[in-house]
């Protein structure tokens, strides 16, 4: 492992000489197009822009920045302290800060706290858990319908999943054993990936195969390269066991190809158009794996490294990040050439990806754009705001106040008991869910597809957070944010204390002000009774979760 | 600015996700083949099976082994037509419905009849099927133009459990369950009314959302949050605004809700009559209690006035306020009741599951009302003509909404798959409900 990082740490060594040259908006800044919208400077009291200077960090500014420069666009300021350390935790661990973990960052003066924060999140045991789950919407982990794992298998498929990237397993590794293993779906986890499909026909593998690694849709391919590529998969045999729901997933050299492709074809063809060998008795499974995990594949590494851009981002920079083709290109090529060749260079360590983005400074640039336009958004101008993801925002919502989630499951049997307080970042089936997850647009991990995650906001999304029944009696009653009242409600220390819980920062003076403002008109209202103070301070709370600032990850 | 799937469709757009989406809820195929006659469906869902012996299909002949006490069937005000004696106000109504007393899968578990009784196909397949209201939250919800604030497919109050409302639909065609109790005033659906929370501190706290507003106002008039602030004035106008007064049953006259009758059931029909004329496509009104393996007479006695009233007042305040002609209404449950008493202990006098006849009773949505379809034996145990399937009543029902049945229904693995089953999946072919259409 640490010969990989060695390795990483050269490439980005050999960056950072080249970066020297650069720091292109230090000083002054390119004049803006006509059509811009433009904002105000944030001033001095903005808490979500810092007033340092925009330099470069490492080869992925220099890139990024000069794309910037070309197009004449400029790049939003950097984002706050308050700012990044919110963002970094719900992006790299899934997970809000608590109170105390914002203000120890907000307070330290280490110039490269940030990234000794990267680092340590990285490490953190939600980092599994959260990445888990978004493999887990890539890899369709669910028990029921239309895939068909059940269960048994599904714990046993997530339990690996979450294990791999706890120990961070190079990834051309995670892919092999995931198309090339044999053996019992309840004691062989990576063979679940041959059943979380939703027809075992070759055809439908080959395309699931080319969605999931490849990032691309096989409906626009030529039928005979769908055909060629599904003869890798036409020799797999699943065969019952005595045990309920178990299943023998193995390489059967006997079985004969499906008529369909059988027809065509007497051999397998490579999506390149290359025609594979297979030897008597070999597995064309692993033959495919050989070929996808190749360095010279063109679409392997650069799959990865652009769904990991796109999972930090918000957006590939080849978008949708499972929609490669030649008509949809990367809106910055040679960003995602380096990322590709940055991954392979460390051997497929996808932790020291995620790494090199993250303390990049176009990832901690603000959200507020200097240029308000899509092409700005294309070349990350700016950080691009969405809404927390469902399991996100309901651990969030039960780490401020102190509130469970009831899940339920549709699976009738064998019946699946999740305890309340799990985390939903840590939920391995996605057919235990909750009518919060639903409403919220939890991916119902059919098709693998990452617009299965509907993260738009809706009305039903709003009533619920606004006026539900859950959130008020979470608010109310839940014993975090008891004990947050009862630290001093209405008082300027709870005031501070609730943002840091809720938001991450400090309130500014005008909220301060407006916050007094509401709890002495609350109190001073003749018809208050004595629980006016507590109720004005369980409405600012009420207001917080409810602001686009706590929606969002910004 | 990503397109949402309606704008994919609707403008014909079709790019890669498009593409994929448009195959999955286009409205492909969807062209409405026979005209529509109804609007919407209430659906009165009879939870734990009803009995069709006490009820619709009293078998006064039998002897008392299977009428139990409930022996002197009462007439209607359709010639030669008889129905339980614990329903004497829906008796008077019976010229505005018709019943199927032949109804039959001979499926005797709650699970699995419940799911054939609203999706229309035998439990077992691979692919869990959507039920009618998610069908017709699809085919007449937001896809195609629906803008009620109130979502397309409504659940008073409770969702039945032991049936997935949407199947393959996935959430999207999920019904909204209104939670709470209509009874009780107020009707505290969940998310639109809160109680403890007065209208004023709605007001006072909205406004402070607005004043501490900081992030949002940095970004004020940004595409980004276009969505959240339109969501915002949309949630607001169902809990301060006029769409969701449409719960507020205090709205009505105190008369209007006696003559409802004073209890969930009647305050759920008088719900749904508000919903209905909203223009609301789908109500469910689940009414829980009628699976009595024990106390079931106690248990007739004691809630079928519940249901004569509701139902008998819904059927005449549509009928008055012209909206009957447009709307269906769907009454049963997922099979009858053991027709022989079970005297013996431990049920002390109950009645088991019985599929293999029951009653249904359909009126209103262009569906004539005074029929009977199909008869069953002299103790009720079997049908003797005319058996009819839920299939068949589905069918019917999507052909008064207009809907074509022959349309596919997108489902991910983009199967062949109609409105309703056919005889290429191996179905035995749909008999529509001619007599009474």
């Amino acid at each position: 492992m640490s010969a990989m990082r060695a390795l990483l740490v050269a490439v980005l060594a050999a960056s950072a000489t080249l970066a020297t040259t650069a720091a292109p908006y230090a000083g002054q800044n390119p004049p803006l197009p006509a059509t811009a919208v433009t904002l105000g400077p944030p001033g001095a009291q903005s808490p979500f822009e810092s007033t340092a200077a925009v330099t470069s960090n490492n080869k992925i500014d220099d890139i990024v920045f000069a794309q910037l420069k070309r197009l004449n666009l400029k790049p939003a300021g950097s984002s706050s302290d308050a700012v990044f350390v919110r963002r970094a935790y719900l992006d790299v661990i899934g997970t809000l800060p608590t109170a105390d973990e914002a203000r120890t960052f907000l307070d330290d003066q280490n110039p490269s706290k940030r990234a000794a924060l990267v680092d340590r999140l990285l490490e953190r045991p939600e980092y599994a858990d959260y990445w888990a789950m978004k493999w887990g919407d890539v890899l369709r982990i669910k028990s029921e319908f239309p895939i068909n794992l059940w269960p048994n298998a599904v714990q046993a498929y997530h339990r690996w999943v979450k294990t791999a990237i706890r120990d961070n397993m190079p990834y051309d590794r995670f892919v092999r054993e995931l198309l090339t293993q044999n053996g019992s779906n309840f004691r062989v986890a990576p063979v679940n990936f041959y059943r979380a499909v939703q027809s075992r026909d070759p055809l439908a593998i080959a395309s699931t195969v080319a969605l999931t690694f490849m990032g691309t849709r096989t409906d626009r391919w030529p039928k005979e390269r769908l055909d060629g590529m599904s003869m890798f998969f036409s020799r797999i045999g699943y065969k019952p066991t005595g045990e309920w729901k178990e299943e023998i997933v193995y390489f059967d050299p006997d079985k004969a190809p499906a008529p369909s492709a059988a027809g065509v074809l007497k051999q397998p063809v490579f999506p390149d158009g290359t025609r594979a060998t297979i030897a008597p008795g070999q597995d064309p499974r692993e033959v495919f794996a050989t070929w996808l995990i190749s360095p010279a594949n063109p679409w392997f590494a650069r799959t990865a490294a652009n769904r990991a851009w796109y999972w930090l981002m918000g957006r590939g920079v080849i978008q949708d990040p499972d929609d490669i083709r030649p008509d949809n290109p990367p809106s910055n090529p040679e960003l995602l050439d380096y990322l590709e060749k940055a991954f392979v260079a460390s051997r497929y360590d996808f932790k020291a990806l995620q790494r090199l983005i993250l303390n990049s400074a176009t990832y901690q640039l603000s959200s507020l754009p200097q240029t308000a336009t899509p092409e700005a958004e294309a070349n990350f101008a700016h950080a691009i705001i969405r809404p927390l993801d469902a399991e996100v925002l309901v651990d969030a919502i039960n780490q401020i106040t102190g509130g469970a989630e009831e899940y339920q499951s549709a699976i009738p049997e064998p019946f699946t008991f999740v305890p309340p307080d799990v985390r939903s970042i840590a939920l391995g089936d996605g057919s235990v869910t909750s009518a919060f997850l639903e409403t919220f647009g939890r991916p119902p991990r059919d098709s693998g597809l990452a617009s299965e995650r509907n993260s738009r906001p809706t009305a039903s999304q709003r009533l619920q957070l606004l006026n539900g029944g859950d959130i008020q009696r979470k608010i109310q009653q839940g014993p975090k944010m008891q004990a947050l009242l009862q630290a001093g409600g209405g008082g300027q220390p709870f005031i501070v204390n609730l943002y840091l819980t809720i938001l991450s920062r400090r309130p500014t003076d005008d909220e301060i002000k407006a916050v007094g403002g509401y709890v002495q008109s609350a109190v001073g209202n003749p018809q208050a009774g004595g629980g006016a103070r507590r109720q004005a301070a369980l409405d600012l709370a009420w207001a917080l979760i409810n602001s686009a600032e706590f929606r969002y990850r910004h | 600015m990503a397109l949402t799937r309606r704008d994919v469709i609707r403008t014909g757009i079709v790019g890669g996700a498009g593409l994929l989406l448009a195959d999955r809820f286009g409205p492909r195929g969807w062209a409405a083949a026979p005209a529509a006659k109804a609007k919407s469906i209430i659906q009165i869902w009879m939870w734990g099976g009803p009995c069709h012996i006490d009820t619709f299909d009293p078998k006064p002949g039998a002897g008392s082994d299977y009428t139990g006490p409930l022996d002197k069937p009462i007439p209607t005000n359709v010639d030669g037509l008889q129905i339980g004696e614990l329903l004497p106000l829906l008796a008077r109504q019976a010229d505005k419905y018709s019943v199927i007393r032949s109804m039959t899968h001979g499926n005797n578990a709650h699970e699995s009849a419940s799911y054939w009784v609203q999706t229309g196909r035998k439990p077992g397949d691979r692919l869990v099927f959507p039920g009618v209201g998610s069908v017709v939250s699809l085919l007449r919800g937001y896809n195609v133009g629906y803008k009620g604030l109130i979502p397309p497919y409504v659940v008073l109050t409770q969702l039945q459990g032991r049936f997935s409302e949407s199947g393959f639909l996935g959430p999207r065609f999920a019904p909204f369950a209104t939670g709470s109790d209509p009874q009780q005033t107020p009707f505290a659906v969940q998310g639109v009314i809160t109680p403890g929370i007065t209208e004023q501190r709605q007001r006072d706290r909205r406004e402070l959302l607005h004043t501490l507003n900081t992030f949002g106002n940095a970004l004020k008039g940004q595409p980004a949050l276009d969505a959240f602030v339109q969501s915002e004035d949309q949630a607001y106008e169902l809990i301060l605004g006029d769409a969701g007064k449409v719960f507020d049953l205090s709205q009505e006259t105190n008369e209007t809700r006696e003559r409802y009758g004073r209890n969930t059931f009647g305050q759920s029909c008088l719900a749904a009559r508000r919903l209905v004329e909203r223009g609301v496509p789908y109500v469910t009104i689940n009414f829980q209690g009628w699976d009595t393996h024990k106390q079931h007479f106690q248990t007739m006695r004691q809630r079928l006035p519940w249901l004569d009233k509701g139902m008998s007042v819904l059927l005449a305040d549509l009928a008055e306020r012209g909206l009957l002609d447009s709307t269906i209404i769907w009454w049963g449950g997922e099979f009858g009741r053991t027709p022989r008493v079970q005297w013996e202990a431990p049920w002390n006098g109950g009645r088991g599951h019985w599929g293999q006849a029951f009653s249904t009773v359909l009126a209103g949505g262009g569906f004539k009302g005074g029929h009977v379809i199909g008869s069953t034996d002299a103790r009720g145990e079997e049908v003797r003509e005319r058996p009819v399937y839920p299939e068949d009543v589905i069918a019917s029902m999507y052909e008064q909404l207009g809907f074509d049945v022959n349309a596919k229904l997108p489902n991910p693995d983009g199967l062949d798959i109609r409105l309703v089953p056919t005889t290429a999946e191996g179905a035995q072919p749909i008999k529509r409900l001619t007599e009474i259409m």
